[in-house]
């Protein structure tokens, strides 16, 4: 079960040797695409990018060629930003802090071509605010960029000029929803913008056209260049193109991230294979397959999954766990999706009451509190949770958090509301009779009509 | 002043077809669908949505089942037997205020889906919710008790403990918070920002405990505050005026006029039993849009003063004593003949109504009496809703011919002083002294009769004075000062004796020239509109609750232009 990695993004990252500064970069071919790009082009950098079928690396999957498509530069007639996302805060996530820390100068130089690209002379990049060793890593990298003529006034002597500034991020889970992340940029709470009518493409920073890409994303805008879009969206699967950043957390032996094809690796093969099988040499009970608002799928699960034959018909076909794919059409065919690509795997040791509470009490702290179903639904759901896992559930309960649940999903404001509810959904979708055991367990629950948990 | 005024489309002939529950009507094209619905006479329940804010969507219950038309293979809508489109239903739920209606789009407001999410918003705002209705001044008029009858589902699932928040919170001079309450709809912070241009309201702390509060060393003290009062859909903001004074569901609700000032916001008088307990504002585009100023709507606590004039005093050895109306009368008659009418002076107020006006234009027609001016009370004038001009009728005292504005009146002191004027007559609650006749001329007078409302230093110098009813203890009409003629109705009556002016002036005729034929308020109207210019062709239903544009506004109405 050897399955080798496919580094692109993450070809440099903790090589012996490899430092995070511009000189070491640029010994390993640095800014050669940025000049390369700049002969090429912004149109044809956009028609290589949307050849390629990138989809972003966020957590949504949006095709990146069309997201760019939204906005057309040369009838642009107020300036058109670029937001670089790097709030990474999804539970079970850390490929992005990888990248600024260890290879700043693929950010940027991805992010500048992006920018080229779409007429973007400004530029954003909002880092999470508990990144302050990433923050002082980029400013540096921005400086030595500048230095060199990347950055700032007529970059290579091309005319094009370009800024990039760092902004630190809220310290709040809804800066990253690309909205909320606006308005913070904006010096406001991350209330995320109600969507229509404040679409980033056209109401974006300062009411003006806004592309918002997640930094993996926009580093492989620099590898699209290096081998034109065709032969980028060869590796990887039709409509599931380049390489993911995986990142393994949970009873794993061998967490940690990895970059392989997407769907070049099977869910089994990633945790057996790759990470070494489950920890203690206990059996898999669950795993959240792309960061913790993702469904979780239960070992043992099959799936039946949609999908051409070699005559190209469409057949049903009948999925393992192990057997998923690990891309974003065989995830999303599953229920669940690739998300950010944080994989949490949880043996049979682990009680799904706790699993369930700790991600729910993370997303009822996190809630911005901007709507009601899930300003109000979230923390009830948590209640619920905690009351559970101390000992005090109902026989109604179960049914109460799918019924909260549900009435979250697809009401609000942002995605949020679907991230608090879809783990809860799973969870008592795949594991009802855990939960009900573990209620019928504590016994005296249903004779208390409240108990004194404080938030 | 209103930025946004979603109720009235761009293009209200820019009719589209919309289908509302199954309905197929024309709508203009971009009204937002909460509007469309009421239009539909349905509606579409919703706290955070105000046609005169910005959009926010944050309340989620305006949530409805949305179509588009199915699209035919040529990009063109697919027609059904109707011949109308057929449509095809989004799966998830859209916001109605910040939906704006497109051609052949389907509306669900009351389907399975729309009751579902309707009653998931209702469950989700009574969970934190402190219940406490009983002692709630918002009572009667909540949007959380109106909705939970008609969206929720009477009962409650919540068995956690409740979210802790400030209570009792003295968010400014005149309004106190209950941050429990809040359902934080934002209503408040964007008045503030957007109609009142001062950013002091926000919310802090995350999820269920984000809390409304005022910015860190400031106060809500907004001249325009207690606006926020009104729009408040539950009991967060309440008035500390008003608080715990009285059930809003005994107060009779009158409809009137602010006579602060000259702007003549359109209010609507609260009382119960004789005794006003609010002042709140009453709608209209043309004059306040939904907004009245703190002053005015306070301004009301002296209709119970102590200082309230409730009997007709007659002077008798240099001191007043009560006497009967028609005693009252008889000497004020008199006192008018007393004095050659040249040596007559009359203070014909710009606070009281035309009506008031014609009456007293026509008594002095018949005594002869020229010398008759108003008296100038100057206003704080904002850039809001304050006119510079303190007086409620002075446009109408100037098309009634009795007013000059307060020139004549300047020198009438001197008069007095001079012995060209031996008599004067003052109405409306004129205090004639601080407007710049002494005391010492006062006493010099041979006639002095004084209609008011508050005893005050002129009254207590009057030979003959007549006890008048208040703005909100009369009916009549007013002309404001962008030349609007409104009206206003009695809300309550004026304490002990007190008698609206008309009818006092009415009576004075009487005594003076024996005849009358004005015995109701429309009686009067009708006769005026047939004798003055400005209100010919006018009728007393004609005015209606929202006045009627006399003359092309000398004045940028604030209200209108920006």
């Amino acid at each position: 079960m050897a399955i080798s990695e496919q580094r692109l993004i993450f070809k440099h990252i903790d090589a012996p040797g490899y430092t995070r500064d511009m000189e070491c970069y640029l010994k390993h071919g640095g800014y050669e695409m940025l000049k390369k790009g700049l002969a090429m082009g912004p149109s044809a950098i956009r028609d290589e990018v949307k050849k390629s079928q990138l989809r972003g690396r966020g957590g949504a999957g949006f095709p990146t060629g069309t997201k760019w498509s939204f906005i057309d530069p040369s009838k642009a007639t107020k300036p058109i930003y670029l937001i670089c996302n790097a709030d990474e805060s999804e539970p079970g996530t850390f490929k992005d802090r990888q990248i600024i820390y260890k290879d700043p100068h693929q950010l940027l130089e991805g992010m500048i071509l992006s920018c080229f690209a779409n007429g973007v002379k400004l530029a954003y990049l909002y880092i999470r605010c508990e990144f302050t060793f990433g923050h002082k890593v980029l400013e540096k990298a921005i400086q030595e960029a500048k230095a060199a003529g990347f950055l700032g006034k007529n970059i290579l002597k091309s005319g094009y000029d370009l800024e990039i500034y760092v902004h630190r991020g809220a310290g709040a889970y809804i800066c990253g929803e690309e909205t909320g992340l606006i308005e913070s940029l904006e010096g406001k709470r991350a209330y995320p913008r109600i969507k229509p009518p404040y679409f980033p493409a056209v109401l974006g920073l300062y009411m003006s056209p806004t592309i918002v890409n997640n930094v993996e994303t926009l580093c492989n805008v620099k590898h699209i260049v290096e081998m034109g879009g065709d032969a980028y969206a060869k590796i990887g699967r039709p409509n599931n193109t380049g390489t993911r950043l995986l990142c393994v957390s949970g009873d794993v032996v061998k967490p940690g991230y990895y970059e392989f094809p997407c769907g070049g690796i099977t869910l089994g093969q990633l945790i057996y294979g790759v990470c070494g099988g489950i920890r203690n040499g206990r059996r898999l009970k669950a795993v959240i397959p792309g960061g913790s608002s993702a469904k979780v799928l239960r070992a043992g699960e099959v799936f039946k999954v949609k999908e051409k034959d070699a005559q190209g018909n469409m057949v049903d076909r009948e999925v393992k766990l192990e057997d998923l794919r690990m891309d974003f059409d065989s995830l999303a065919a599953a229920g669940s999706m690739a998300g950010s690509g944080g994989v949490i795997v949880m043996d049979d040791t682990r009680d799904m009451v706790e699993c369930l509470a700790n991600i729910s009490t993370f997303y009822a702290h996190e809630s911005c509190g901007q709507c009601t179903p899930c300003r109000e639904g979230v923390l009830w759901l948590k209640k619920i949770l905690a009351r559970i896992a101390e000992g005090h559930g109902r026989d109604s309960d179960p049914g109460l958090l799918k019924d909260v649940a549900d009435r979250i999903a697809g009401r609000t404001i942002c995605a949020f509301g679907e991230a608090a509810a879809w783990p809860v959904q799973s969870f008592i979708g795949k594991f009802k009779e855990e939960i009900q055991l573990r209620i019928r367990r504590n016994g005296t629950a249903a004779k208390r009509d409240t108990i004194s948990l404080t938030h | 002043m209103n930025p946004w005024n979603h109720d009235v489309a761009k293009d209200e002939k820019d009719l589209i077809d919309v289908q509302v529950d199954g309905v197929w009507m024309q709508m203009p094209r971009g009204l937002n669908v909460v509007e469309v619905a009421h239009r539909s006479k349905k509606f579409i329940p919703h706290y955070c949505y105000h046609p005169k804010l910005s959009v926010v969507g944050n309340c989620r219950m305006c949530l409805f089942e949305m179509g588009t038309p199915k699209m035919g293979p040529d990009r063109k809508p697919i027609l059904g037997p109707d011949g109308k489109p057929e449509i095809a239903w989004m799966p998830r739920p859209q916001i109605g205020c910040a939906t704006g209606v497109t051609p052949g789009m389907g509306i669900r407001t009351d389907s399975a889906l729309v009751k579902d999410c309707r009653n998931g918003v209702m469950e989700f705002l009574l969970i934190n919710h402190p219940l406490d209705c009983t002692i709630c001044d918002q009572a009667g008029e909540c949007k959380l008790q109106e909705y939970s009858v008609e969206y929720g589902t009477g009962e409650s699932r919540f068995v956690e403990n409740k979210v802790k928040k400030p209570k009792n919170v003295d968010l400014g001079e005149r309004i106190v918070l209950d941050d429990e309450r809040c359902i934080l709809c934002s209503r408040c912070i964007r008045f503030s920002s957007e109609v009142g241009k001062e950013d002091v309201l926000g919310f802090v702390n995350r999820g269920s405990h984000s809390t409304l509060t005022a910015y860190p060393g400031k106060r809500f003290d907004h001249p325009y505050s207690l606006n926020t009062v009104d729009i408040c859909p539950v009991g967060a903001l309440t008035s500390k005026d008003f608080r715990f004074q009285m059930r809003v569901w005994f107060l009779k609700e009158s409809k009137s006029l602010c006579t602060s000032c000259g702007t003549g916001c359109n209010i609507t008088v609260g009382s119960r039993e004789g005794k006003v307990h609010r002042l709140t504002p009453r709608e209209n585009e043309a004059v306040n849009s939904q907004w009245m100023c703190d002053f005015g709507r306070l301004n009301f606590h002296y209709l119970d003063s102590k200082d309230r004039l409730t009997r007709p005093l007659l002077q008798a050895a240099g001191q007043q004593f009560p006497g009967t109306w028609a005693d009252a009368i008889q000497r004020a008659a008199e006192g008018l003949k007393k004095v050659k009418p040249e040596e007559m002076a009359v203070v014909a107020s710009a606070r009281l109504t035309n009506e008031e006006l014609f009456v007293l234009k026509r008594l002095l027609a018949e005594l002869g009496v020229t010398r008759v001016d108003g008296v100038q009370n100057l206003g704080q004038a904002d850039s809001f809703l304050r006119s510079g001009d303190g007086n409620p009728n002075s446009r109408g005292a100037e098309l009634l011919g009795l007013s000059s504005g307060g020139r004549k009146f300047s020198g009438w002191g001197e008069e007095i002083v001079s012995g060209k004027i031996r008599g004067l007559f003052v109405l409306g609650g004129e205090n004639v002294i601080p407007a710049g006749i002494s005391a010492s001329a006062l006493a010099k007078l041979e006639v002095l009769i004084v209609s008011g409302i508050l005893q005050n230093e002129t009254t207590r110098a009057a030979h003959v004075v007549l006890p008048a009813a208040a703005s909100a203890e009369k009916t009549g009409s007013m002309v404001n000062v962008h030349g609007r003629l409104q009206r206003m109705t009695r809300a309550v009556a004026g304490p002990g004796e007190a008698r609206e002016d008309w009818m006092i002036l009415r009576d004075l005729r009487e005594a003076c020239t024996g005849g009358n034929s004005l015995h109701s308020v429309e009686d009067v109207w009708k006769a005026m509109s047939m004798e003055v210019p400005a209100f010919t062709g006018m009728s007393w239903a004609k005015i209606g609750d929202l006045g009627v544009q006399l003359e092309s506004s000398a004045q940028a109405v604030p209200s209108i232009t920006s």
